[in-house]
């Protein structure tokens, strides 16, 4: 019988890593991800949780850790936001390229400068391309989900990639949620032992990270794209068990009243519960809008977006981080390339909001997908907008 | 020390293994003095070992996809990280130990690391690794200067020596400042072992290697490296400039064992610092009085760590006894 319990989502990810048996944990505390990292603190010290705690001197040396606790086939685990992912930047692909199975939690924290310990997706974004898995998070169930399914994807035989998963900072990891808890016993089935092929081992001696020159770079790095892409297969597979064995059931992206809407709004991460809300509203006022909420970013689930708005007219696509002097939002920017080649498309329109913590309420929403759909009829001089800027 | 000048041959007594755990065929230049630190180091080390590898002259000579030269397992994966990585092999392995996912057996993990990815970028991963008390090796191949790049300074270039970046020219001498002492920073953390060592005195560096294997806690090896490349020295003087840097106090080999200073070789007389400056074309353009100053300067050093060697410990009264806190 599980039940729900009311409980801080952070500490929440630590219990989730409990139920996981990891074996290490290496990190440095960063706001707003320290409740994370104390209470993991807290159950190593209460004997709760056998690991080995490293309270690392920084989050590269955080990462670095990690790689050396993944090597020898340890579960590991870390989590850190912000500037401390930046820093952790360098060693992110190496985590992947050496196909190490590392889980990490981001609490997605913007970018200094100037110094701002609040949300949005600029730490995400800047390691769009270090080859991890990376899965956005929408509330605090979907939270201590995704550390179960983390795990599992990432020690699978055919991945062996890390795994990030992002909630917003203060937003998500610093609510009270209702979650419910699996059964440790079903926990226990659902991940099975990490059984990492070629761990560092004096018995059976393997060199790891050796130099690429010319002739073997683009092979090495060819077969770790075609790996990223594979993963979602088992990505999807995972998700797929996990809802028959605990009853929720996760996908790449998922509509909210999209169904046959002319007009869509995409968001991530806990933005979308708010967006919910806003067009809960705009339908009940008689308008055709839907909600696409995207969780899968890395490997990008292009069949799944090109299916999901083909017959939309308009696409507004809400990102949380600036790509300064581009072309908009990282996110719309991925989603306009996905669709450029398809006959039926809708047109796409790009915000950028939320940055630096500011929150967007139902009526922001609102005033997003009008403002939207009044530049897919009138156009506009700019490539995309922002939101709620003083100006 | 002395007795181990002269190498002694397998037929007379058998002073040294014959495995090799760093295979021939590496692509290190004629005369490598790391090379050779290395190979020893492995060979007092055994087979039972882990080796973490920082980005370097090392790691490239060793490791060109698809070939190995090595025989234990071994990583590579950045810079800075790798006392970083070492953390957390060890803590891997000790936990998995624990919880019976592997079998209980004596693995030392080792971290290896030019001078430049010890005392300039390494140095935050290489102190918060000794602060925590990792039970590694942490061993410093120095080599002077960042050498698999071409030969530019690092913190632990000694004074007056010109490299690329701290060329010696018409208003400079080449670098300017005085070589980083490691070994003391590393001895600042209170770990149980600290040592310098040398290739040219083989069996004082395995026989370091092989107690820094053996303690309980971190272990600091600050091995000298002659490197024929960037010293612009003959490939065949090796051995007899790492020697001349012990014999005239410019690199003492000394080990601090719980605080404990110990010489490992103490000269009754050093010979002069021009003897070994002389046969290093980075130090060529050096004028009289550069030298006397280099001279200066080492005189004082030595003498300052022989007044840590004769220094007794445990001769302080506790304090708190007398207060009686």
């Amino acid at each position: 019988m599980t039940t729900k319990t009311g409980i801080e989502v952070s500490v929440a990810i630590g219990e989730a890593v409990r139920l996981a048996n990891a074996d290490v944990v290496a990190a440095y505390p960063i706001t707003p991800q320290t409740h994370i990292v104390e209470h993991l603190a807290e159950l190593v010290a209460d004997g709760d949780l056998a690991a080995e705690y490293i309270p690392v001197e920084s989050e590269h040396s955080a990462m670095s850790a990690c790689l050396g606790a993944a090597a020898v086939g340890a579960r590991t685990f870390t989590a850190t936001a912000g500037q401390g992912l930046e820093l952790m930047h360098e060693v992110l692909y190496v985590a992947s390229s050496m196909r190490l199975p590392i889980v990490m939690a981001v609490a997605n924290r913007a970018l200094s400068s100037p110094i701002s310990i609040w949300g949005d997706h600029s730490d995400a974004m800047a390691v769009r391309d270090t080859g991890w898995i990376q899965i956005f998070t929408e509330n605090g169930q979907e939270v201590i989900d995704t550390v179960l399914c983390a795990f599992r994807i990432a020690e699978d035989q055919r991945v062996l990639l890390p795994v990030m998963f992002h909630l917003d900072g203060f937003h998500l990891t610093h609510m009270v949620e209702p979650i419910t808890f699996p059964e440790k016993s079903k926990v226990d089935q659902f991940i099975p032992p990490n059984e990492y092929p070629l761990p560092l081992d004096p018995n059976k001696p393997v060199t790891m990270g050796g130099f690429g020159p010319p002739p073997i770079y683009t092979e090495v790095k060819w077969a770790q794209e075609i790996k990223l892409r594979e993963a979602k297969e088992v990505i999807l597979q995972v998700w797929q068990e996990f809802g028959d064995t605990f009853g929720r059931y996760y996908s790449p992206l998922e509509g909210y009243r999209s169904e046959g809407s002319r007009v869509l709004l995409l968001t991530m991460g806990s933005f979308s519960e708010t967006a919910m809300a806003a067009i809960d509203k705009m339908k009940g006022d008689g308008k055709d809008v839907g909600l696409i909420n995207l969780r899968l970013w890395r490997p990008f689930p292009f069949a799944e977006i090109r299916q999901a708005v083909k017959d939309a007219e308009v696409l507004i696509v809400l990102d949380r981080a600036l790509s300064f002097g581009g072309p908009g939002g990282p996110v719309c920017s991925e989603i306009r390339s996905a669709l450029y080649q398809q006959e039926r498309k809708p047109k796409v329109i790009g915000f950028v909001g939320g940055l630096g913590g500011r929150d967007i309420s139902v009526a922001g929403f609102e005033e997003i997908v009008s403002r939207g759909i009044e530049i897919s009829e009138t156009g506009s001089s700019q490539e995309f907008e922002i939101f709620g800027v003083r100006e | 020390m002395e007795k181990y000048t002269v190498y002694s041959p397998k037929s007379i007594t058998k002073l040294m293994t014959e495995e090799e755990q760093l295979a021939p065929g590496h692509r290190a230049c004629i005369g490598c003095g790391e090379a050779l630190a290395v190979r020893l180091a492995c060979k007092a080390l055994g087979n039972s070992v882990i080796i973490v590898n920082a980005t370097g002259c090392m790691e490239v000579v060793s490791s060109q996809l698809p070939y190995t030269s090595w025989r234990v397992p071994w990583i590579h994966t950045l810079f800075e990280n790798t006392a970083a990585v070492a953390s957390g092999i060890e803590a891997g392995l000790k936990i998995m130990t624990k919880k019976g996912k592997r079998l209980p057996s004596d693995v030392t993990v080792v971290a290896m690391a030019g001078d430049g990815g010890t005392s300039d970028i390494g140095l935050q991963a290489l102190s918060g690794a000794l602060e925590r008390g990792h039970d590694f090796i942490y061993i410093c191949l120095d080599n002077e200067a960042y050498m698999n790049t071409g030969i530019q300074r690092s913190s632990a270039t000694p004074y007056g020596a010109s490299t690329t970046t701290s060329p010696a020219g018409k208003v400079s001498i080449g670098q300017i400042t005085w070589k980083k002492n490691m070994p003391a920073i590393a001895a600042a953390h209170d770990i149980p072992y600290v040592a310098t060592a040398c290739p040219s005195y083989p069996f004082d560096l395995m026989t370091k290697v092989s107690k820094a294997a053996a303690i309980k806690g971190p272990a600091y090896l600050h091995i000298l490296s002659v490197c024929p490349t960037g010293w612009r020295c003959p490939t065949e003087l090796t051995i007899r400039i790492g020697r001349l840097a012990t014999q005239t106090g410019v690199f003492p080999l000394y080990e601090v064992e719980h605080g404990k200073y110990k010489l490992n070789v103490d000269p009754p007389k050093l010979k002069l610092v021009s003897d070994y400056l002389k046969l290093q074309g980075r130090f060529r353009h050096l004028s009289e009085d550069a030298i006397n100053e280099i001279q200066q300067r080492v005189n004082e050093e030595y003498a300052k760590l022989k007044e840590q060697v004769s220094l007794k410990l445990g001769s302080i009264a506790l304090a708190g006894k007398d207060c009686g806190v």
